[in-house]
């Protein structure tokens, strides 16, 4: 196979071999065989089909800190997906993370599925405690709610207790607040980030365009999401993979802050006080730069400190683990350094976007002494609870 | 050739796999329905297996194990039967009838129950018809089908 098509879509021919990736690479920290610049060097050197069935091709977390401060403006992430696709068309696979579960779900969402996706909301809609828009009436509404693999999660993850669809329900009550019914659709799929970043392609570009035709049957006009990886598929992957669409899309946090800015919306005084850290999730922070609106919402939250840790924004250190592969002793170290950074700040609770952080940094969080644990929770979820 | 449903039987090596053993020698009459997998225990089986099982096309997936307290491994079939849970809870979401899955705890001497429990189950998954996720795929809410 021809690899200069990566090499020169991703720029990798600009590296100079100065090294900076690997410096702030937090994998390269842990992992010391492990260098994102050697992998460039020994792909631009003709080495690519090594680099393929190097198992450490699935390690990289594709976080971006790299690309960020790389001179060149090599697109490392972009390269390591591409590379990963073209190993994935080999059969090289990532070691699957959770037994591969999470790839099969999203796989069988690719196929004929009639979902019950929505369940959990019957019990609230029918005791008025949640208004959506129902998905099958004329003109129902125009913001779609991209619910993700939250209801999966719940299932899965039961035993972390990240109570995944507390996001969800939170979710709707906040758009509720802001005067918005949302439509939840049980034709949704999973975004399909993850099959992309373990290098199935195929199945991300069908999933891409299940969902973008789901949308677009629903009438609605714009689509917001609550996981930052589902936000940065649609708004990154899906106009590269599958063409402009039709809609606008927005994290739930940017909604939140528009409106909280115009003074639409105020959370209730409780008379407590609470100090949390928020951590940016890869695909916030360096991927669409979004940075304040999840800021400010807290801050409007009486009583809550909002403290931040010494790597934030644009530096923000990564969960740990991307894409369900290669989870291994390395990621646990990553997690632990940023489960460290948090109780340094002296917050006990550590505020993200994204689900999938959630998830990761609670697993790690499990596993330390009383006085190091830190609760790892969801925005919308705090949000929908400081609302009176 | 068969045209019946087909299912996918996990069957654990020291109790199931040899219970459908002694229906075999015992010549015990069963439908040939299923594609029997040995696994050292029942435990091994992965919520990942079952589903891959469903989105390879099986009508019906079937994990067996030594009956509770009688695990060679001691405790495998305790975790076979939390993740028989968790699948039933994802197959659920995704739409799959969940008596599409059955657990069910075979002894290595209840070779006759083997029998009647392929029986009675194939007789299920055949009144569940085939495997939804294989027809073509039209939207739930418009009817747009996506090529």
């Amino acid at each position: 196979m021809n690899y200069q098509p990566i090499v020169q879509r991703t720029r990798a021919y600009l590296c100079l071999d100065c090294g900076k990736c690997t410096s702030v690479c937090p994998l390269a920290r842990v992992d010391l065989d492990y260098s994102p610049r050697r992998i460039v060097e020994r792909v631009v050197h003709g080495e690519a089909e090594a680099v393929i069935a190097d198992p450490q091709l699935w390690s990289c977390m594709t976080c971006g800190l790299c690309s960020a401060r790389c001179p060149s403006n090599v697109d490392f992430t972009r390269f390591i997906v591409e590379m990963r696709a073209a190993a994935f068309e080999s059969g090289e696979r990532g070691i699957y993370a959770h037994n591969g579960i999470l790839q099969e779900v999203m796989r069988i969402q690719t196929l004929n599925v009639q979902q019950r996706r929505t369940e959990w909301l019957d019990e609230d809609r029918a005791a008025g405690k949640l208004q959506v828009a129902d998905p099958d009436a004329e003109g129902a509404g125009d913001v779609f709610y991209f619910v993700g693999c939250l209801p999966f999660f719940d299932v899965i993850f039961q035993d972390l207790q990240i109570e995944a669809l507390e996001i969800a329900r939170n979710a709707v009550r906040l758009m509720n607040r802001i005067g918005i019914s949302p439509i939840v659709s049980d034709a949704e799929r999973c975004c399909g980030a993850d099959l992309l970043l373990a290098g199935d392609v195929e199945s991300f570009r069908r999933l891409a365009e299940l969902n973008v035709e789901a949308i677009k049957a629903s009438g609605a006009s714009k689509v917001v999401f609550t996981c930052a990886e589902c936000y940065n598929a649609f708004k990154t992957d899906y106009p590269a993979y599958v063409g402009p669409l039709p809609f606008e899309t927005a994290h739930l946090t940017e909604l939140l802050a528009d409106e909280i800015e115009a003074g639409g919306l105020s959370f209730e005084d409780r008379g407590e006080s609470q100090v949390v850290t928020y951590h940016d999730p890869c695909r916030m922070a360096r991927y669409l730069k979004v940075h304040e609106p999840p800021r400010t919402a807290l801050a409007a939250v009486p009583g809550l400190e909002l403290v931040e840790m010494e790597d934030n924004r644009e530096r923000a250190m990564c969960c740990g683990s991307t894409a369900w592969v290669n989870c291994s002793g390395c990621s646990k170290l990553i997690q632990r350094e940023k489960l460290h950074q948090a109780r340094q700040t002296g917050a006990r609770v550590m505020l993200t976007t994204c689900p999938k952080c959630q998830i990761h940094l609670s697993c790690a969080s499990r596993d330390l002494d009383e006085e190091q644990k830190v609760k790892v929770g969801d925005v919308a979820t705090w949000l929908g609870q400081a609302l009176g | 050739m068969h045209n019946g449903p087909k299912i996918v039987a996990f069957a654990c090596n020291w109790c199931s796999y040899a219970g459908a053993d002694l229906a075999g020698v015992s010549r015990i009459q069963y439908p040939p329905s299923t594609r029997v997998i040995r696994v050292m225990c029942s435990g091994r089986v992965s919520p990942m297996f079952i589903l891959e099982a469903f989105r390879s096309g099986a009508d019906g997936v079937l994990v067996t194990g030594c009956h509770p307290g009688d695990c060679h491994y001691i405790s495998g079939n305790q975790k076979a039967e939390r993740n028989v849970e968790m699948a039933h809870s994802l197959i659920r979401l995704l739409g799959i009838e969940p008596r599409r899955l059955r657990l069910a705890w075979i002894s290595a001497g209840e070779g006759a129950r083997f029998a009647q429990v392929i029986r009675e189950f194939t007789e299920e998954v055949r009144e569940l018809g085939a495997n939804p996720l294989l027809g073509s795929i039209t939207s739930q809410e418009e009817g747009v089908t996506v090529s």
